[in-house]
């Protein structure tokens, strides 16, 4: 993903919010208080991974925690469920490509 | 005081809170676990910060209810243990196992209310994994609970009453909603007419949202076929047919889903009974009028045991509290068990109208290409599944899984059972029923393999009895 | 319905040892019937484990097991499937220094076998195995040995049995058996009887009921393995893992999911079904995290288990009843059937149609539990409702 795509979501409220930082594939990038990870990475961005068979993009498709499409990863390797995780300051994201483990 | 285990309630939508609620008038102190971070399920789910909307321009026309259930719930999460962002993932012979805070806890119940709820229904369409395209229910959850919008020009398609109102919602929200695509004929709509006398606030409500959407110029076309959603690497348009033409709209947002689909996978686990549901399209758990399950001291609430909204969930929700009392030898309020159950019966004729209204298209399932993918976890396609249930002689879902992993990915068939019964009943020219009901298999949703049972075994208070 | 069949085999269970029988019988010529209480291969063969793996069998075994092991790589023109079989080979840990003995004694009993196992000391492992945690000590290689698609490769011989002209009937559970003259006559299902020459009770679990019927009680007891699997991963096992000592097994699919198994299940209130413990299925998680460290933060997708038989012997039953002409027996796995069951299969169509077989099975002859039992041997779990079609079938498994 690059930042010249535009991001899917577009915030209505909270715009002003205090910023919230964290990294995204290296890049540093914020968030605003009250994002789900989901919302902060898919407000500037068009994917949140790709799939492990086909390698196409994915950003999600219910938000509430059951389709299971949304999950990234930490530089670390720990799986955060986008949809459902609030977002921290300093987290440390990479969307999943292909089979990175 | 009795040594009994607490009863268990899973869920904190308006069945699970009311069901909490009755629990603690009857003298209990149940553990209610929920995965959100708040409570109010999905209807009056609350957001993570205050964002400078008010609970009206939450909750809308239903902004009484959100406020009353919320309150209602601070009202008693003293005399409760709550334990929100929590994942019950199995449950086998009394003890469930709850991940919460990072570490897993077996805790041992006596009385077990699933009140689980229910997630988008839909059939897949070519496009529908594309970026940009959402449930209903998330086009609904990105903007009540996150205030974003799926895109700046959006497009909802499928069936069911979700379809005009999360339209409307985004009007109101001030998106440009480009059209609302509704799979039902228009001549569907006419068994609203049965639904008026059972509840003309919920009639009129969803007539003006069709009629506010026309007024602001919103394109609404009935009886869609064929509808796809194109773009590369995103949502760029969605196409569909019309009458035999071929139509195209530009869009950045699609909203798509074909009503709701119940939460069953607990019940499952918990050994309950089901049969089929006629009117849900669904293999539901067996309960009686009061909400008791197949088996003793499990209790079911709420659209996870099938379809019925969320006033019914409250009710639903008190109701099997009730039972649940009764089942223990405490008092109950018998008059008022009977005039809940009288309500939820009156909200069940009002559901017979409503799904005649927004019919699910099951037509749909044959008409699926072979190029597209059913299952989104696994990225197997209606293909591979057509295939494997010739080339293996399979009719029933389970060994359809079996042998195609349509429903063996991390979702565990949430998005795509539905649709495989469908397409396996198209195929093999039975009824959908004869196609069966995929098992749940924990764990319900995924744990990492190194989650540690928590060091201090959850010390769960007694009932006061 | 009422309909009536006159075979010359009747095949009571469609396992992968029965639909491979079937098939076998078929190719051969002979009027086969496929007989399930459920769906062939929903039980144990569908729900098992998956690994193909000679090494570690008791010495007896080792014969039907070559003669299987010729058969994996042929499946596609077999069963018109692959079956997902991938000769991987299969890695035994060694935990312990005693561990390490027990690898390198039974390389020595098993040294003629064929098996060409390797022994692999610490530094060999860490050069060529590094994503085993240190902590292991050695291991013991057999290059040959590998893993399959259990799901695959048990409907696929049905499938095929099925196309070669063999009478499947599934959701038809065998009510009873009685010898009639020089044949033999079966009830089943609603209103299915038939009547055949031979009776091959390959019913896995459930296999020691007619056992007994024919005055054959065997000490079959119930166990029932739990798996898990894991998300889709990066490649991270390029071998079927085992353990010396028992502990977990794992392999990782083509795709990347990782399966992995070990400790006991439980039975459901019908003891016919079953499912993983919480805890059990935590212990393996945490096991596997530990074992194989770059899985630490893998997500477990999915669980489940399968009711399997197990001889207190570890050995199956496979042979002629001592009872009865034209009675073969063909159970008791006691988790490792998936991989000889091919071979079963051949076997059990020689028993048929020779009356013997080219492959030494003496060991697992039934008469070895003629000798007087004592109660103990005998307490196993009571009979689960045999009778009745699963509409739904269970996971149910066995691992190898
Ligand atoms: C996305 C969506 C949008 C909707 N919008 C509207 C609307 O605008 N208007 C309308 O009238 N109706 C709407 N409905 C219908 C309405 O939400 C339901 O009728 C009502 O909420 C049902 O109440 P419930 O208590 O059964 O379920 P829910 O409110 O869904 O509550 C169930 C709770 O259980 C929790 N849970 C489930 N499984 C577990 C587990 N294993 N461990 C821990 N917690 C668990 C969930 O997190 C959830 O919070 C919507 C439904 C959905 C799904
Ligand atoms: S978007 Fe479906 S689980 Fe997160």
């Amino acid at each position: 993903m690059s930042e010249d795509r535009l991001p899917l979501l577009r915030r209505i409220t909270r715009k002003e919010h205090a910023a919230i930082a964290f990294t995204l594939d290296g890049a540093p990038c914020e968030g605003r208080a009250g994002d789900t990870l989901l919302s902060a990475i898919l407000s500037r961005s068009d994917s949140l991974r790709r799939t492990e068979f086909s390698g196409e993009p994915r950003a999600g498709f219910c938000q509430m925690g059951a389709c299971q499409d949304c999950w990234v990863m930490t530089e670390t390797g720990e799986r955060l469920r986008a949809c459902t995780t609030p977002l921290q300051p300093g987290m440390r994201i990479v969307t999943m490509t292909g089979k990175a483990a | 005081m009795s040594t009994r285990p607490q009863p268990l309630v899973v869920g904190a939508g308006p069945a699970g809170i009311r069901a909490a609620e009755a629990l603690v008038a009857g003298g209990l102190r149940p553990l209610v676990v929920d995965e959100a971070p708040a409570c109010g399920g999905q209807i009056y789910r609350q957001r993570l910060v205050p964002d400078g909307r008010s609970t009206r321009d939450l909750y809308g026309s239903e902004v009484g209810k959100a406020d009353r259930l919320h309150a209602a719930f601070a009202a008693f999460e003293g005399k409760i243990d709550y334990w929100p962002q929590a994942l019950l993932w199995n449950l086998r012979d009394g003890v469930a196992d709850i991940v919460v805070a990072g570490a897993t806890r077996r805790v041992s119940y006596d009385g077990l209310v699933l009140a689980t709820g229910a997630t988008d229904r839909v059939l897949p369409v070519p496009g529908w994994t594309l970026p940009g395209v959402f449930t209903l229910g998330g086009s609904q959850v990105a903007l009540k609970a996150q205030g974003c919008a799926i895109g700046s020009r959006v497009v909802f398609a499928g069936s069911g009453p979700l379809l005009y109102l999360v339209a409307w919602q985004y009007m109101k929200a001030g998106v440009e909603v480009a059209a609302v695509l509704d799979a039902a004929p228009a001549s569907a709509k006419l068994h609203l007419i049965k639904a008026l006398p059972l509840d003309p606030g919920i009639v009129l409500r969803g007539t003006r949202f069709v009629a506010e959407l026309r007024l602001r110029g919103v394109a609404i076309r009935t009886g869609i076929e064929g509808l796809r959603f194109e773009g590369e690497g995103r949502v760029s348009g969605v196409a569909w047919r019309e009458g035999g033409r071929e139509r195209r709209l530009a869009c950045d947002g699609v909203g798509y889903g074909l009503a709701l689909r119940s939460e069953t996978q607990l019940a499952d686990l918990a050994g309950c009974a089901f049969r089929f549901d006629e009117r849900d399209r669904a293999w539901l758990p067996l309960r009686d009028a009061a909400g008791r399950s197949s088996v003793a001291g499990v209790y079911l609430a709420g659209d996870g045991a099938g379809i019925a909204g969320a006033d019914a969930a409250e009710r639903a929700g008190e109701r099997v509290a009730l039972a649940l009392l009764e089942d223990r030898g405490l008092a109950f309020d018998k008059a008022r068990a009977a005039g809940l159950e009288a309500e939820l019966a009156r909200i069940a004729r009002l559901r017979d109208a409503l799904e005649a209204a927004f019919p699910f298209p099951a037509h749909w399932a044959a008409a699926i290409d072979d190029a597209t993918t059913l299952c989104r976890c696994e990225e197997v396609t209606a293909g591979t599944v057509r295939e494997a249930a010739s080339r293996f002689d399979i009719g029933e879902i389970n060994r359809l899984k079996a042998v195609s992993r349509v429903g063996m990915g991390r979702c565990q068939g949430r998005m795509c059972a539905a649709a495989s019964a469908e397409v396996l009943a198209a195929a093999t020219g039975k009824p959908i029923e004869a196609a069966g009901r995929l098992r749940a298999q924990a764990p319900v949703k995924p744990i990492p393999l190194a989650l540690q049972l928590a060091a201090e075994p959850a010390k769960l208070p007694e009932a006061a009895e | 319905m009422s309909r009536h069949l006159d075979v010359d085999v009747a095949v009571v269970g469609g396992g992968l040892v029965g639909s491979s029988a079937a098939l076998a019988l078929r190719n051969m010529g002979f009027g086969v019937a496929l007989l399930d209480k459920g769906f062939c291969g929903a039980q144990a063969s569908g729900v098992n484990y998956g690994g193909v793996r000679r090494q570690g069998r008791p010495l007896e075994q080792l014969p039907l097991s070559q003669r299987a092991h010729a058969i994996w790589p042929r499946l596609k023109g077999l069963i018109g499937i692959d079956g997902e079989f991938l000769r991987s080979g299969h890695l035994k840990l060694a935990r312990s220094e005693d561990d390490m003995v027990s690898l390198e004694a039974y390389a020595a009993t098993v040294a003629d076998q064929g098996l060409d196992l390797e022994l692999i000391g610490h530094n060999g492992l860490r050069e060529r195995f590094p994503w085993v945690d240190g902590s292991i000590l050695g291991a013991s290689l057999c290059a040959g040995d590998g893993h399959a698609n259990p799901r695959l490769v048990s409907a696929a011989f049905a499938s095929a049995a099925r196309r070669a002209g063999a009478h499947v009937l599934e959701n038809t559970a065998v009510t009873g058996i009685a010898r009639n003259g020089e044949s033999f006559a079966l009830e089943a299902g609603e209103g299915v009887s038939l009547k055949a020459r031979f009776i091959i009770n390959s019913a896995g679990a459930w296999a020691d009921r007619f056992a007994a019927d024919f005055g054959e009680p065997v000490p079959l007891t119930r166990i029932y393995p739990s798996m898990i699997v894991t998300e889709p991963v990066a490649p991270v096992m390029t071998v079927n893992i085992g353990m010396e000592g028992g502990g977990i097994y794992a392999r990782q699919v083509e795709r990347g999911n990782c399966v992995v198994g070990g400790e006991r299940a439980l039975p459901l209130d019908d003891p016919d079904f079953s499912r993983p413990r919480g805890d059990g299925v935590l212990a393996i998680m945490n096991r596997t995290a530990e074992v194989f460290p770059a899985l630490r933060h893998a997500q477990a997708i999915r669980f489940w288990s399968g009711t399997e038989a197990a001889m207190p012997d570890r050995n199956p039953v496979i042979g002629f009843s001592d009872t009865t002409p034209g009675l073969i027996h063909a159970f008791g796995f006691t988790g490792a059937g998936f991989q000889i069951a091919p071979g079963v299969g051949e076997v059990l169509a020689e028993l048929v149609r020779d009356g013997r077989t080219s492959t030494p099975i003496e060991a697992f002859s039934i008469s070895r539990f003629s000798r007087p039992t004592s109660p103990a041997d005998l307490d196993r779990t009571r009979y689960g409702s045999g009778a009745g079609p699963h509409p739904e079938p269970q996971p149910r498994g066995a691992s190898t």
